[in-house]
């Protein structure tokens, strides 16, 4: 044990002997982490913010195989027996809290890149609100039933031009006023624009229909009560789900899209970062092939030169990664971006840098330090002794 | 193992080595016996196999045919780790180039034989201090091998060698990078183990003002030794 320890320390010292090829080893593992946690902390932040918004105590209910909210047609009739529908929660009034929603889309210009993208336009019903948790109006007030009046998402705010409250907008034909600024605590729903379900009705010509029904559960077990009754009721053609299930479904697509792109380049570049590993570990030990030899023909054995090979390889890799974690944590970490979601509608989320991705980056590390150590830590270890006379 | 039994015994030693296709004898059928207590010189041109008869001596190299025994038992045939084990009980190294550890102290320098003891920390630092006082470079205990002059480095590596206490010292070209002030310096501290401490000292030089301090001289020429009783 002792030989392990004293051989290693003596690579591990040695490292500033080789600085510059030691660094560049550690920048290029730095730069496959980054690349990778970048990938993954915008993953982590858009599954964040879709399954964030979900609850299971609010069920989503759909046109049976519609999939989406985008797909989805529900009529009035469909409203009037929903509005029956057992295990769905009753306000003061004994009313059932409910919100038939209809969303279209409509664009938007991004502060950031002066382009067009699209933004949902929601039109809701009066429980709206109550359905999302955490809702509050930071600014400004909600729109008046029946008027041309919208509340904005703060997430909406952030990211395009000419939502600022009282400022009027025209969207498609249809000349509107910000009344309002919600937040529910950074949701996909924040990535909205809200205005009374009649008004959308009506300048878009959509009749009486809606997409969805929204609707608070008296619990989440209630969900099951819910579901047979819409399965026995032979006029109604629902899927029936709960809001956590809804949005987990819609973030999957995305957030796998991410991830196939994020492993593989940051595996490429792993291979590219590999090679560099290799070589510099080869040159560390080319360097210390006489002090290894001496240390051998003194009776030192071949494991502790292998073993020290190997951590100082290992403590490259580590200090890349770690290196790697902090520069994406503080150049990624808390910023906000949009991407296209479910329904072709711009969410905006923020970089989300997790303890769990983390590991996973210096996992890559060293499994990159590792690889890269192994066969040069062998060749240190079957140094010749004949070595020692090399000058 | 005798008094009389010798330090080493070396019996019908040969040593070949292929250069592409061809075989090259170094020295073939090698007989030689080195007692306790000797300091030989090993003379001879470049390529008589100075150097290769040190490192079998030191089983750092193994011979193509042949018998090297230490203290009567044969090392020639013993595995890697063995030899190791061997080499670290029974051998001190010194090379041209000193080969100390850049990063270490001194001190950490000569201790290194010792972590291969069971020596504990207290013990091995007393038997680094002796080792250094020996080779008059106590003072310097706390220096890294840059800041060290030449003369300075290999009193550290001959402290390293003797440190553990082992029964002969090999030395290849110990003053071939020195100046001639310093190099009798070092070869007067030689002499000292030598004759004060009892080191068998086998040195493999081409100065011949340095073989002077040894007992004997051996010339190896064209795989054959002749010797010359010195002091």
């Amino acid at each position: 044990m002792k030989q392990i320890v004293s051989v290693t320390l003596l690579n591990l010292r040695s490292i500033p002997q080789r600085w510059g090829m030691s660094l560049a080893t550690v920048l290029s593992i730095a730069l496959v982490v980054g690349v990778l946690l970048g990938f993954m902390a915008m993953a982590n932040g858009f599954r964040a913010t879709m399954q964030g918004a979900g609850g299971d105590d609010v069920a989503i209910m759909l046109r049976g195989g519609s999939m989406a909210e985008m797909n989805s047609v529900l009529t009035r009739d469909d409203l009037r027996l929903i509005e029956v529908a057992p295990g769905i929660a009753q306000d003061a009034d004994g009313q059932p809290v409910l919100s038939a929603e209809l969303y279209v889309v409509v664009n938007g210009v991004k502060r950031s890149t002066q382009t067009e993208a699209n933004i949902a336009l929601r039109g809701v019903g009066e429980h709206a609100p109550a359905l999302r948790p955490g809702f509050t109006m930071t600014a400004g007030r909600m729109f008046e039933p029946g008027a041309g009046e919208l509340v904005v998402g703060e997430g909406v705010l952030r990211e395009f031009a000419g939502f600022d409250l009282g400022q009027s907008i025209r969207l498609g034909q249809n000349e509107w006023r910000v009344v309002g600024v919600f937040s529910t605590g950074g949701t996909v729903f924040e990535s909205e624009i809200w205005a009374d379900i009649g008004v959308i009705q009506n300048l878009y010509d959509r009749g009486s229909s809606m997409q969805i029904v929204r609707a608070r559960l008296t619990a989440p077990e209630a969900l099951e009560e819910l579901s047979a009754y819409a399965e026995e009721e032979p006029r109604l053609n629902l899927e029936v789900l709960s809001e956590r299930q809804y949005l987990s479904r819609s973030a999957g697509g995305t957030t796998n899209l991410i991830m196939f792109l994020g492993w593989p380049l940051a595996i490429a570049m792993a291979v590219g970062a590999l090679a560099g590993a290799w070589n510099a570990m080869y040159a560390s030990v080319d360097a210390r092939t006489r002090e290894i030899a001496t240390l051998r023909a003194i009776g030192f054995g071949g494991f502790p030169a292998f073993i020290g090979a190997m951590a100082e390889s290992m403590l490259l890799a580590l200090a890349g990664g770690v290196i790697g974690a902090v520069l994406t944590y503080l150049a990624f970490d808390g910023i906000t971006a949009s991407t296209l979601g479910g329904g072709f509608t711009q969410v905006v989320f923020d970089f989300a840098v997790t303890g769990d991705s983390v590991v996973q980056g210096v996992i890559l590390a060293l499994i990159v330090g590792f690889l890269g150590g192994f066969i040069p830590a062998l060749r240190a270890a079957r140094v010749p002794l004949l070595a020692v006379h090399s000058d | 193992m005798t008094d009389a039994t010798p330090l080493y015994e070396l019996k019908g030693l040969s040593k070949r080595y292929m250069r592409g296709r061809e075989a090259t004898t170094i020295f073939d059928q090698l007989d030689m016996t080195i007692s306790h207590g000797d300091f030989i010189a090993v003379m001879g041109p470049s390529g008589s196999g100075k150097t290769t008869l040190l490192n079998l001596l030191g089983g750092i190299d193994a011979p193509s045919s042949g018998e090297v025994r230490f203290e009567g038992a044969r090392i020639d045939n013993l595995g890697q780790g063995q030899l190791a084990k061997w080499r670290a009980a029974n051998v001190g190294f010194i090379f041209q180039f000193y080969n100390l550890m850049p990063t270490l102290t001194a001190a950490q320098n000569v201790e290194m034989p010792l972590l291969l003891t069971k020596l504990s920390a207290g013990e091995r630092k007393k038997r680094v201090k002796t080792a250094l006082d020996i080779v008059g470079i106590s003072d310097r205990a706390g220096h890294r091998p840059r800041q060290l002059s030449g003369g300075q480095q290999q009193r550290v590596a001959i402290a390293r060698a003797i440190v553990a206490d082992p029964k002969v010292l090999l030395a290849d070209e110990p003053t071939g990078d020195l100046d001639r002030a310093t190099a009798d310096e070092i070869l007067q501290t030689l002499q000292l183990l030598n004759k004060d401490m009892g080191k068998t000292i086998i040195m493999v030089t081409h100065d011949p003002a340095a073989a002077k301090y040894a007992r004997r001289e051996l010339h190896l020429d064209k795989g054959r030794f002749v010797e010359k009783e010195l002091a």
